[in-house]
């Protein structure tokens, strides 16, 4: 407004001030910038980082052990940065803009095309990996827009699991058909116990579980309002309103699906390999696992692919890219995807590890037929699976709670096309 | 002021002091006001820029974003264009916002109306003295001290249809023992608001009770002495005493119940069939499994408004009640 005036008191008084408010001020300052420096870390020549959501203990001592001895192998030093799975996205793209990217970056495949699309991503070919070995499926699970992104050190998929006790005390035949599955589970459920369990939850989860049906069916999709899905979801219907399948289905995770079929409430369930080190500490469950029941005999049986995959984040530092790509490479060597399948009890991606960790835990033999089988989320629909998911999620909980399949389809298949 | 002219009169008869001297060293009046006047602001000066950084910049942020494509290559290339009111017509016609905004309601209603009710006739039972009165006023505190999640999933399994506990209590007491806590589309944000209010419950009950601590005593003797019957020196003089507490109580109480998540996403994930979306939900929905972020910020900037305007009320009624 108007000129400082030229008057000395003013400036007199402003000096004694400053005796305080400088102080003050510097205090407030220092204390902003060391909370904002935060996000912004420097990048240590020689460590290399590696960003995974290995929070469990097991899988950050398995991952660590890996790391350690492709340090030995490349002579650099890689430290490991596990973050919770829902929270590496975010935390990822955080460190994007602040330019603070780790050199590999493990993403679940179905967000693997978000990133991707992003332009977060430097393609794996363009670096110096190839994928010799590794079958179409799983090349595609770690591709987006035709270029591979990720490498997958294993990957997981759905399974029947069923209580072998019970099946034998009843004399029931593992079930390898929907009418068998159906069957079979009626005549198991008794008393407190289901006879089936499996996860149609507000969340991935339930979409994950519904993707068998879906596509052992013929369905798809990127079209969900047709005859094929909308039948998928009467054959649940139909499961639950026979008593088969518990009405807190809609409310189960994955983990629940399996504390029900751990505690004896549920004779079959729906889930995925990564449940076996629970099932396994439970004396006295023998448990065995099968190819999910199709429509009709003869059908494929097709799970959905999972699991997470090893990318390189665009930083803009092409030797550290090409470092990177190196570290990926040794983490996916064949010895080091035995190892880390074995332990987790997930499939190598490999063919030829495949081969040999097939012969190792012949008790898992269904599930890696069930994965040569098995399909990407995303290889269809790529980063628009989010919304998909979503679509779906609300369309098969509004079915099970009431609603016509073919109603609930019809408007996911709206939502997903007017992009709300 | 009227003393200046002597203080000031001393300051030029005043030379350089020896340090030992015990007489503290006049200063002028006028420059030590002003100089106290800016110390003053030098001690507001942190938080100042503490709200600016940490709250004006975010919210301001937050705003600008709601008007901006803002999509995970935004961190890459830091360009999100702007794009007019497209977000906002994108989230006001999508269907889900209309029912979030409606779950959001109920929920908030109902759970404020529950909190305060039953908080309120605790912290009046406790007022009157009893055996054990300390100890189970403390052990009423703990769902305030669970965290927010923790409940959530103890609550799940509680809730659950058929192995839940809740169901078989009921089933033994002669009770129908199948009610679909959270598997239902009608009953899941019933369920939803009854965890919440048993949440809420301590904080309502501390602050009353302190409250009715302040009332004093003689009052309701005298309304006694006057033939007033309980419930009437009840509704005529405490609740009124009680007012500026019973404001403070339900603002902060919506502050905290309109902008539900964890609670939510812990016990339902906004299920079944979308039945327990809340606003709160659908902006972690859009930002961080959509990854629209432009989306997330509108339903953000909406929930932020409706906070301000009773915010706004309640500093209205307070600065009433200090007059």
């Amino acid at each position: 407004m108007t000129e400082p005036s030229p008057d000395g008191r003013i400036r007199r008084r402003s000096r004694r001030t400053r005796r305080i408010v400088v102080p003050l001020t510097v205090v407030s300052a220092i204390v902003a910038g060391t909370v904002l420096s935060g996000c912004g870390q420097q990048r240590d020549e020689d460590v290399y980082t590696v960003m995974n959501s290995s929070t469990d203990e097991s899988y950050h001592r398995w991952d660590g052990d890996t790391l350690k001895r492709c340090s030995k192998q490349l002579g650099i030093t890689i430290e490991q940065q596990s973050v919770p799975a829902s929270q590496l996205m975010t935390k990822a793209l955080r460190m994007a803009s602040s330019k603070s990217l780790p050199d590999v970056l493990q993403l679940d495949a179905s967000e693997m095309p978000t990133f991707a699309e992003a332009g977060g991503l430097i393609p794996l070919k363009d670096l110096g990996l190839t994928t010799t070995d590794i079958p179409e499926g799983i090349v595609d699970f770690g591709s987006f827009d035709g270029k591979y992104y990720g490498a997958a050190r294993t990957v997981n998929t759905l399974a029947l699991f069923y209580n072998k006790d019970t099946l034998d005390k009843a004399g029931l035949e593992v079930p390898t058909t929907w009418a068998e599955m159906q069957s079979t589970a009626k005549k198991l459920t008794q008393g407190k116990r289901y006879g089936l369990a499996l996860s149609a939850g507000g969340a991935e989860d339930g979409v994950f579980q519904f993707t068998p049906f879906m596509w052992s069916n013929g369905g798809d999709e990127s079209k969900l309002d047709t005859p094929e899905v909308a039948e998928a979801l009467d054959y649940w219907k139909a499961l639950l309103k026979d008593g088969s399948l518990s009405k807190s289905t809609v409310n189960w995770t994955q983990a629940d699906v399996n504390d029900q079929f751990m505690a004896g409430n549920a004779a079959m369930m729906i889930n995925g390999p990564w449940q076996v080190e629970t099932l396994n500490a439970k004396k006295g469950l023998n448990w065995g696992i099968a190819e999910i029941p199709v429509p009709e005999a003869g059908d494929d049986s097709v799970g959905p692919l999972g699991g997470g995959v090893l990318t390189v984040p665009n930083t803009g530092d092409t030797e550290r890219e090409k470092t990177a790509a190196k570290i990926i490479g040794c983490m996916s060597g064949e010895q080091e995807e035995i190892s880390y399948a074995i332990n987790s009890w997930m499939v190598p991606a490999n063919t030829k590890a495949a081969d040999i960790w097939r012969k190792k835990t012949p008790e898992l033999a269904a599930l890696a037929d069930q994965v040569a089988t098995a399909r990407s989320r995303t290889a269809k629909v790529g980063a628009q699976w989010s919304s998909v998911s979503l679509a779906l999620q609300s369309a098969f909980q509004s079915a099970l709670t009431g609603a016509s399949s073919e109603a609930a389809l019809k408007r996911a298949q709206q939502q997903v096309t007017s992009g709300n | 002021m009227s003393s200046t002219t002597a203080s000031a009169a001393a300051l030029p008869a005043d030379p350089k002091a020896p340090a030992a001297d015990t007489v503290k060293k006049p200063v002028n009046p006028r420059s030590a006001k002003r100089r106290k006047s800016l110390a003053q602001w030098g001690f507001i000066a942190p938080a100042v820029i503490f709200m600016a950084l940490f709250f004006g910049y975010p919210l301001v942020r937050n705003i600008v974003m709601s008007f901006q494509d803002y999509s995970p290559s935004t961190f890459f290339t830091g360009e999100a264009p702007f794009n007019g009111t497209d977000n906002w017509s994108n989230v006001f016609n999508d269907g889900l916002f209309g029912k979030a905004l409606w779950q959001t309601i109920l929920f908030t209603v109902g759970s404020l109306v529950g909190q305060f009710c039953i908080g309120l006739a605790l912290a009046v039972f406790f007022t009157r003295r009893f055996p054990l009165n300390g100890i189970l006023r403390s052990l009423i505190l703990l769902p305030w001290l669970v965290p927010m999640v923790v409940s959530g999933i103890v609550w799940r399994r509680i809730f659950d249809q058929d192995t839940g506990v809740l169901n078989s209590f009921l089933g033994t007491i002669g009770l129908p023992g199948d009610t679909p806590w959270l598997t239902s589309t009608s009953m899941a944000l019933i369920s939803v608001i009854l965890v919440n209010i048993w949440i809420g419950i301590p904080f309502n009950m501390v602050i009353l009770y302190g409250g009715l601590q302040e009332v004093p005593k003689e009052l309701n003797e005298a309304a006694a002495l006057d033939g007033a019957s309980a419930w009437r020196t009840f509704r005529s003089v405490t609740l009124p005493m009680l007012k500026p507490v019973i404001t403070v109580v339900l603002v902060l109480g919506f502050m905290s119940t309109v902008k539900i998540l964890d609670l939510v996403l812990a016990l339902t994930d906004g299920g079944p069939a979308d039945s327990t979306q809340t606003l709160g939900t659908l902006t972690y929905q859009n930002s961080f499994v959509q990854m629209d972020f432009g989306a997330g910020a509108v339903v953000g900037n909406i929930l932020i408004l409706i906070s301000a305007v009773f915010a706004v009320f309640y500093l209205r009624v307070n600065r009433n009640e200090g007059k």
